[in-house]
């Protein structure tokens, strides 16, 4: 009861510090603070509609979320997510503009969504093969490659795949309706790309939890020197963990070409991947509390989206709160981690 | 080309490299008292906005330029605090305000997109802009291209010469040992962070004020703070070395822009993404030039010797491992 109630407390804390932060921005900006949260909330939870944009939202961040507990279980910073997404996104799209996909839609959708797993888990290898091989940091390896995935992107469709006529930032052709994934009515939503997501995340539970390799991640990401010792390899396991990071990731764009946009655009990740890594951390790691600030955390981005229409604001709002939200629960927590060293416990 | 040409060019390269040049200059500083401040990208973003924005409010561009340093101080200072009296991992913290810093600067500068706001005048020194060459290189500048060149010999002064800089290196080597010579080293890393951030705010401020005038999204400075943390790297944690880094980089990106108009065939797409696979190859050669076989192996060959002489940099020992007090 004690420790529900410090939680409860230190909860509300957070989110007191987060409000007022948030509303002196709108107040700064000249914006009427209220009114921005109210468009926030009807426009991603006042409508069946909405709640489908929502969870069209939530599948992608937390495919890449899922991920990334993988990597940061073994102290991986896989930043280079955002890149994964886009290069599972070429991956699907090439599968799909073969011409005899048309004829046999079920087979090539399917084959896309391995290709789109296959072209996250490549961009993935690659920056772990430049960490584990050439010994280059994580963080610059991967922020390289996502500018070079977005390049390819670029490149792609004012180049090969240009629409006939001319070529723009809408994106390539759309594809036949015959190549789009089936969806549901009254949410607009595609069943297929929730029933992936809820699967990565059980499986992902599981795998963590009860197998071996979730152990040697965790062995390793805790203390190297001494899994190493223990027979532990961590150059392989690092490569295993971005497998599955960029794999989870490359389904996620694949799900947004064939689910979502059906076609290739050059914003085709949405800044997901780095959003994920903030999802991440906000659930302190933990397999079950990731799909629920997954979901807040696609709530605010879908309902920032009225704040242009509404009050001329930029939609960077929600990146705001997200963002604040992120520290402010790195000082709570970290000042209850200090309040227990002076409470007599020794520190660790 | 004929000389001129030359001349344009490299006057083009320089003043391009100003804001690059003062944020590897900040960020070295702060890495070197042992800090990693990963929020460059955005932090530049906004200090861009709020320069922009005060100097266009003011229509003082002095103004802009203090309130864009505040803000990169302010910002520095987040993420030392956060290291130095929470325990919270730097890199952390750093990433999230990058995207933070710039969702901030994206949502408050939103009314200022696209106007057309003050900028920074040119200033020839009289006498030497008259030296043949280096002249119209160096001194036909503004005010922040001379600043940016002081800097560079300033912080190596300061670092390498002065007592002052002394603590500075000893507390990213190590801070147990400067502790018991009577320095705080958490006071030395929130102060050099501090002093960091400034210079990184004041590279914002040239570029909303003078590289690329204006605000807007994208701005044109997005990415710039990722490539300064790969040039700390390159420089090896000199300031020096550093800042010529930051001029290779300005000069590849004024060569890119001559190619696009050599190579019309070759898209445009590939010349703006050109210097990230660059930037992972750069580390990649120093990381490789650090290995013992490599080593070993230039020791037989005297120029790849020398070469390897340069790009060995020794990381300051404790960048990224706050000091506890036990």
């Amino acid at each position: 009861m004690k420790i529900f109630l410090r939680h409860l407390f230190e909860g509300t804390l957070t989110l007191l510090v987060v409000f007022l932060f948030t509303t002196i921005v709108l107040l700064v900006s000249g914006a009427p603070p209220f009114a921005a949260y109210y468009h926030i909330f009807i426009g991603s939870l006042g409508s069946w509609i909405k709640l489908g944009q929502v969870i069209q939202v939530w599948i992608p961040l937390t495919l890449c979320a899922v991920g990334l507990l993988y990597t940061f279980r073994i102290d991986l910073w896989n930043i280079g997510v955002e890149g994964q997404v886009m290069l599972g996104a070429v991956f699907t799209t090439a599968v799909l503009r073969i011409d005899a996909a048309k004829s046999m839609p079920m087979l090539f959708i399917g084959l896309s969504f391995v290709a789109g797993i296959l072209g996250g888990a490549t961009w993935a290898i690659l920056a772990g093969v430049l960490k584990t091989k050439g010994g280059v940091n994580e963080i610059f390896a991967g922020l390289g490659l996502n500018f070079v995935g977005q390049g390819v992107i670029l490149w792609l469709i004012f180049g090969p795949w240009r629409r006939p006529g001319i070529a723009s930032m809408s994106g390539t052709e759309l594809f036949p309706h015959e190549l789009w994934l089936p969806f549901l009515p009254t949410f607009r939503l595609s069943p297929v790309g929730l029933v992936l997501a809820l699967s990565a995340l059980i499986l992902t539970a599981l795998l963590l939890r009860y197998t071996h390799i979730g152990l040697s991640l965790k062995a390793i990401g805790n203390n190297r020197d001494a899994a190493y010792l223990f027979g532990l390899k961590p150059d392989r396991n690092m490569i295993i963990a971005m497998i599955f990071a960029g794999g989870f990731a490359g389904l996620a764009g694949g799900i947004q070409v064939v689910g979502v946009y059906h076609r290739l655009l050059p914003a085709i990740s949405s800044n997901y991947g780095y959003l994920a890594l903030l999802v991440v951390m906000l659930a302190n790691y933990n397999v079950w509390i990731t799909p629920l600030v997954a979901f807040f955390f696609a709530c605010l981005n879908v309902g920032s989206i009225q704040l242009p229409m509404m009050l001329e604001l930029d939609s960077s709002l929600s990146g705001v709160i997200q963002g604040s939200l992120v520290l402010a629960t790195l000082a709570v927590y970290s000042y209850r981690i200090r309040g227990k060293v002076s409470g007599g416990t020794p520190a660790i | 080309m004929t000389e001129i040409d030359i001349t344009i060019l490299f006057a083009g390269v320089v003043a391009g490299a100003a804001p690059i040049v003062l944020a590897t200059l900040g960020e070295t500083i702060t890495e070197k008292a042992g800090i990693i401040n990963l929020s460059l990208d955005g932090t530049i973003l906004l200090s861009a906005m709020a320069a922009f924005v005060v100097a266009f409010e003011t229509k003082s561009i002095l103004l802009g330029f203090a309130f864009a340093a505040v803000v990169g101080g302010i910002v520095a200072a987040i993420v030392a605090f956060f290291s130095i009296y929470l325990n919270q991992s730097q890199v952390a913290v750093g990433f999230v305000l990058t995207l933070m810093t710039r969702d901030l600067a994206y949502f408050l500068g939103n009314s200022y997109s696209r106007l057309q706001g003050p900028q920074v005048l040119p200033l020839p020194i009289p006498f030497l802009k008259d030296i043949p060459f280096l002249g119209q290189i160096l001194f036909n500048q503004n005010l922040l291209v001379y600043f940016s060149l002081v800097m560079i010999v300033f912080c190596w002064w300061y670092m390498y010469r002065t007592p002052l800089g002394l603590k500075l290196r000893s507390v990213g080597e190590n801070p147990r040992a400067s502790y018991a010579r009577g320095i705080n080293p958490k006071k030395q890393q929130m102060l050099y962070s501090i002093c960091g951030g400034l210079l990184v705010g004041l590279a914002g401020a040239t570029f909303s004020l003078s590289v690329k005038p204006g605000w807007g999204r994208p701005q044109g400075a997005e990415g710039v703070g990722w490539i300064a943390l790969v040039l700390v790297i390159f420089g090896g944690w000199h300031p020096i070395k550093a800042a010529m880094g930051a001029y290779l980089f300005s000069f590849l990106q004024v060569i890119g822009i001559y190619c696009q108009g050599w190579l019309p065939t070759v898209p445009a797409q590939v010349f703006q993404v050109a210097p990230f696979p660059l930037m992972i190859f750069t580390l990649l050669v120093m990381s490789l030039a650090q290995k013992e076989s490599v080593l070993n192996w230039a020791e037989d060959h005297i120029r790849m010797k020398s070469i390897l002489a340069f790009l060995s940099g020794s990381v300051p020992t404790s960048l990224g491992k706050p000091f506890r007090q036990e």
